[in-house]
């Protein structure tokens, strides 16, 4: 193993006067307008998972529609339509769209990116903040733009005719102000909504990169760097090269709304007996624009959540990582096929056939890391000293998940087969088994993880594992049959799809998923109630009650303005569990901090108390 | 309780093929036996794949199940194996599956070519040229046929016959009819064809299919196209070409039809 010498800078004695002279700073600053890099990821976790629960509250209506269609839904049915609360079809289209906005956009991004990316980057890597903590500080507010612009768009076209055209907002429906009731005021404020998310993502990623190249503590070289920094590092790198793609289209679609340009819009349509479109544009650009943002995307939902499970993996299994480079590679591999795979989503769309067969190879190509990233977790469990608490089974459920998920994959990576299943709710399986069996199961473990860095205490274990059990039940129980519902050919974005009479059959099978959806909806509760409770009343632990190995086990819980009392030194790798340096020790665990063991002297000695 | 765990990651895979076996007895499955040969590969190319996921799936999950249960009995007092990894293992699963992959993509390719790449259309639809234009709408299909013994033409001619949400074809020879829509992204499809292929404005697509046997099959829409996406339904008779002939010939009747009724005394 290379020694490092303690390169000690001054900036950590700096600090210590900084600390003093910020002793008097107000309750604002240091909670609201915060610039240290933990409260911001507190301040996000906390948003999203608010979030979390609208977005979940607009599937159940989703799921509410399919299971007793036309019927009165209780509650909110009866707080947004402001009658018997029947949901109507251009009702039924605005909740799946700001369903999957709102879990996407305000949700999923943000927790992994915003809420661990910011929590974890300084604290793993050895270093005191953020690299630009006011652009930090701004990622975080730049949210609220976004949420405000997301809920007018509910309510700017009239209570029933919030933005309708899904969450790829595909033009013509998007473009044409007459296309859908929610193709007015509503669609151009998710646009909005959707650019200044946007903003709020560029300023992390600029600020996430920046931090991990050149703020690593002396000793931390790449491949010493936890999985989950490498995770939110390529992240980082995806959304710079994919984001501003997204940003033009966006602007663009804007401007077609607005301005009367016509880059989506070709001539002569005529929608809702409005004068005809002057025309000239292509629809299918969008597609292009848009999923040449969104496949990266996809991979900034989960690369990170797949970085911090293998963290967690192999911290509850007493054990290193298996194949701690493969897994780096893998993931940059997943990086950079998932440039060229975006047309995958458009086998259908009617470009030209050639590119199908290109973007399926390509497409059948990015299966490849994501095996040997599944391989490597199951290798990680194999012959560890398993700890079965709420982190390590919410971290076998990611892995259980994301197999089920790359596999029902390839079948719409077969061109194909996916002219079958394309738009069916086969898709609609598939992904929710990447974002939220793979994810939310990750980001679940993540919560439990880090929690007692970020408050000082415990999560309820017990409270944990019932949260993780009926989540995970619910969640099959609610997705599963979906791959059947594809197989039986029913299209996604259907308010009634027993109108056809191919599919009236499979109404119980809907009114039982609804009924899993529902468990698990109010599962959730737990998590809330958990997180809540332990930030006051949990079990109060030490810095390292895990017995973990990365940087940030070496600060206090919760650390400190600056993070470290003493500044972090790495001398190995994250992941020597039950290393014979550790076991010199006499643990199964060897912090990165801790300077190199002689193990020889000590066999010799018998001494375990050398250091 | 550690076992209780492992045992948990042992019971639900075994819960979803359970789940997956009854499913063709519960109609949970395809909507029948795919009613045109192309739909009838892609069928075979679906249990194929399916095949190779179901021993993957059962294959991974019985490892996590295992894994997990030496996990649960190992000793509390025996330390967890020390190991970085595995350079032929690493080597095995990278190569075995990228193998498999790429057959599979290999395999499908001219399944894929035969439905969309033009010059790899049946021959039959080369001389027959396009029976029809299906242009979809919100929310519903419109059908244009060419009059008795004229070709399509891509701008609507004045003996064309027009029908909507229903459409009339041959059976037993491959047809091929034009796509587009009037206004916003639809697309067509036919569930028990396995036929898929959404209509963009501005873009005229030549689609085909074929179907053997007579009889009333569905089209639905598949691109949300609004709120009345769920709605758009139509039905594609298959009848022998004597019968369309038939059904065309009383679409030109009821065209021509010009509504002075001849008095049956006269």
């Amino acid at each position: 193993m290379a020694t490092v010498t303690p390169a000690i800078e001054s900036h950590s004695d700096n600090h210590a006067h900084e600390h003093d002279q910020h002793h008097e700073i107000g309750f604002i600053w240091k909670y609201v307008f915060s610039t240290d890099h933990k409260v911001i990821g507190i301040q996000f976790l906390v948003t999203t998972l608010l979030m979390l629960m609208v977005g979940g509250a607009l599937a159940l209506g989703v799921r509410w529609q399919l299971a007793f269609p036309w019927g009165n839904m209780p509650i909110l049915g009866k707080i947004f339509t402001g009658e018997g609360g029947q949901i109507s079809p251009e009702f039924y289209t605005m909740l799946f769209t700001m369903h999957a906005s709102v879990m996407i956009f305000l949700v999923i991004i943000p927790v992994l990116a915003g809420a661990f990316g910011n929590f974890l980057i300084p604290l793993q890597i050895g270093a005191d903040d953020m690299a630009f903590p006011i652009l930090n500080m701004l990622s975080y507010w730049f949210m609220w733009p976004a949420m405000a612009c997301f809920g007018i768009s509910f309510i700017a076209g009239g209570a029933t005719a919030g933005p309708a055209a899904g969450w790829t907002s595909y033009p013509l429906l998007s473009a044409l102000v007459n296309a859908a009731p929610g193709s007015g005021a509503a669609q151009t404020w998710w646009l909005f909504g959707l650019t200044t998310v946007g903003v709020s993502s560029m300023m992390g990623s600029v600020n996430y990169m920046t931090t991990i190249i050149n703020m690593r503590a002396p000793g931390m070289t790449m491949f010493r760097m936890p999985l989950t920094i490498w995770s939110m590092f390529i992240t980082a790198i995806l959304q710079a090269f994919a984001l501003p793609v997204l940003t033009a289209a966006g602007f663009m679609l804007l401007t077609d709304r607005l301005m009367g340009t016509c880059f989506f819009i070709p001539a002569g349509i005529i929608v809702n007996n409005a004068e005809p479109t002057v025309g000239g544009g292509q629809p299918l650009l969008w597609q292009h624009l848009f999923w040449f943002y969104s496949h990266p995307a996809v991979y900034i939902m989960l690369l990170p959540a797949m970085g911090m499970v293998s963290d967690m993996l192999a911290c509850m299994c007493r054990k290193p990582v298996f194949g701690y480079k493969p897994m780096v590679y893998s993931m940059s591999a997943i990086a950079g096929l998932g440039f060229i795979v975006w047309g995958h989503h458009m086998f259908t769309s009617g470009m030209n056939p050639a590119l199908g067969m290109t973007f399926m190879t390509s497409t059948m190509m990015i299966a490849l890391p994501s095996a040997i990233k599944t391989f490597n977790w199951i290798g990680t469990i194999w012959g560890g000293q398993v700890r079965f608490n709420t982190v390590m089974l919410n971290c076998t459920g990611f892995v259980a998940m994301f197999i089920v998920g790359g596999l029902s994959g390839i079948f719409m990576a077969a061109v194909p087969v996916d002219i079958y299943f394309h738009d069916t709710y086969f898709i609609v399986a598939h992904f929710h088994y990447i974002l939220f069996g793979s994810t939310l199961f990750g980001v679940f473990a993540a919560i439990h993880f880090w929690f007692p860095k970020m408050f000082g205490r415990l999560m309820n274990d017990t409270v944990g594992k019932w949260h993780f059990a009926l989540t995970f039940i619910g969640f099959n129980g609610t997705f599963f049959p979906m791959h059947l519902l594809g197989i039986a050919g029913m299209p996604r974005r259907y308010a009634d799809p027993y109108l056809h009479p191919y599919l009236e059959h499979l109404l119980p099978m809907n009114q039982f998923m609804t009924c899993a959806a529902i468990l698990m909806g109010f599962a959730q509760f737990l998590l809330l109630g958990n997180f809540a409770y332990s930030i006051f009343m949990g079990k109060k632990v030490g810095r390292n009650p895990w017995g973990a190995n990365g940087l940030e086990w070496s600060a206090p819980s919760p650390p400190g303005h600056g993070n470290f009392d003493v500044p972090p030194v790495c001398y190995r790798g994250p992941y020597e569990y039950s290393s014979p340096e550790a076991k010199a020790l006499g643990q199964d665990f060897i912090l990165q901090t801790e300077p190199p063991v002689d193990i020889s002297k000590i066999a010799e000695n018998g001494d375990r108390n050398v250091h | 309780m550690k076992k209780f765990w492992a045992l948990f990651f042992f019971f639900w895979p075994a819960v979803a093929i359970w789940c997956c076996l009854i499913a063709p007895a519960n109609g949970w499955w395809f909507p029948g036996k795919a009613m045109s040969p192309l739909g009838e590969r892609i069928d075979g190319l679906f249990y194929l794949i399916l095949g190779i996921v179901i021993v993957v799936f059962i294959g991974t999950q019985f490892a996590i199940g295992y894994v997990l249960w030496k996990g649960a009995t190992k000793p509390e007092d025996e330390s967890a194996t020390f190991s970085h990894g595995s350079h032929s293992l690493e080597l095995i699963w990278t190569i075995v599956p990228s193998f498999v992959l790429v057959f599979i993509a290999l395999y499908q390719m001219d399944v894929w070519a035969e439905f969309r790449v033009q010059s790899y259309y049946p021959e039959q639809t080369q001389e027959d040229g396009p029976k029809m234009e299906v242009t979809a709408r919100q929310f519903e299909w419109r059908i244009r046929y060419p009059s008795a013994g004229e070709q399509l033409k891509n701008q609507p001619q004045p003996g064309d016959l027009y029908a909507v949400n229903e459409i009339h074809v041959p059976t037993g020879r491959p047809v091929k009819f034009n796509l587009r829509t009037d206004d916003v992204q639809h697309a067509f499809f036919a569930p028990q064809l396995r036929v898929k292929q959404d209509a963009v404005a501005g873009l005229i697509i030549p689609v085909w299919f074929e179907i053997p046997v007579a009889g009333e099959y569905d089209l639905v829409c598949a691109e949300l196209c609004g709120w009345g996406h769920y709605k758009m339904r139509a039905t594609i008779v298959a009848e022998p070409q004597a019968q369309v002939d038939e059904y065309l010939a009383r679409l030109q009747g009821e065209q021509n039809f010009d509504g002075v009724v001849e008095d049956a005394d006269k």
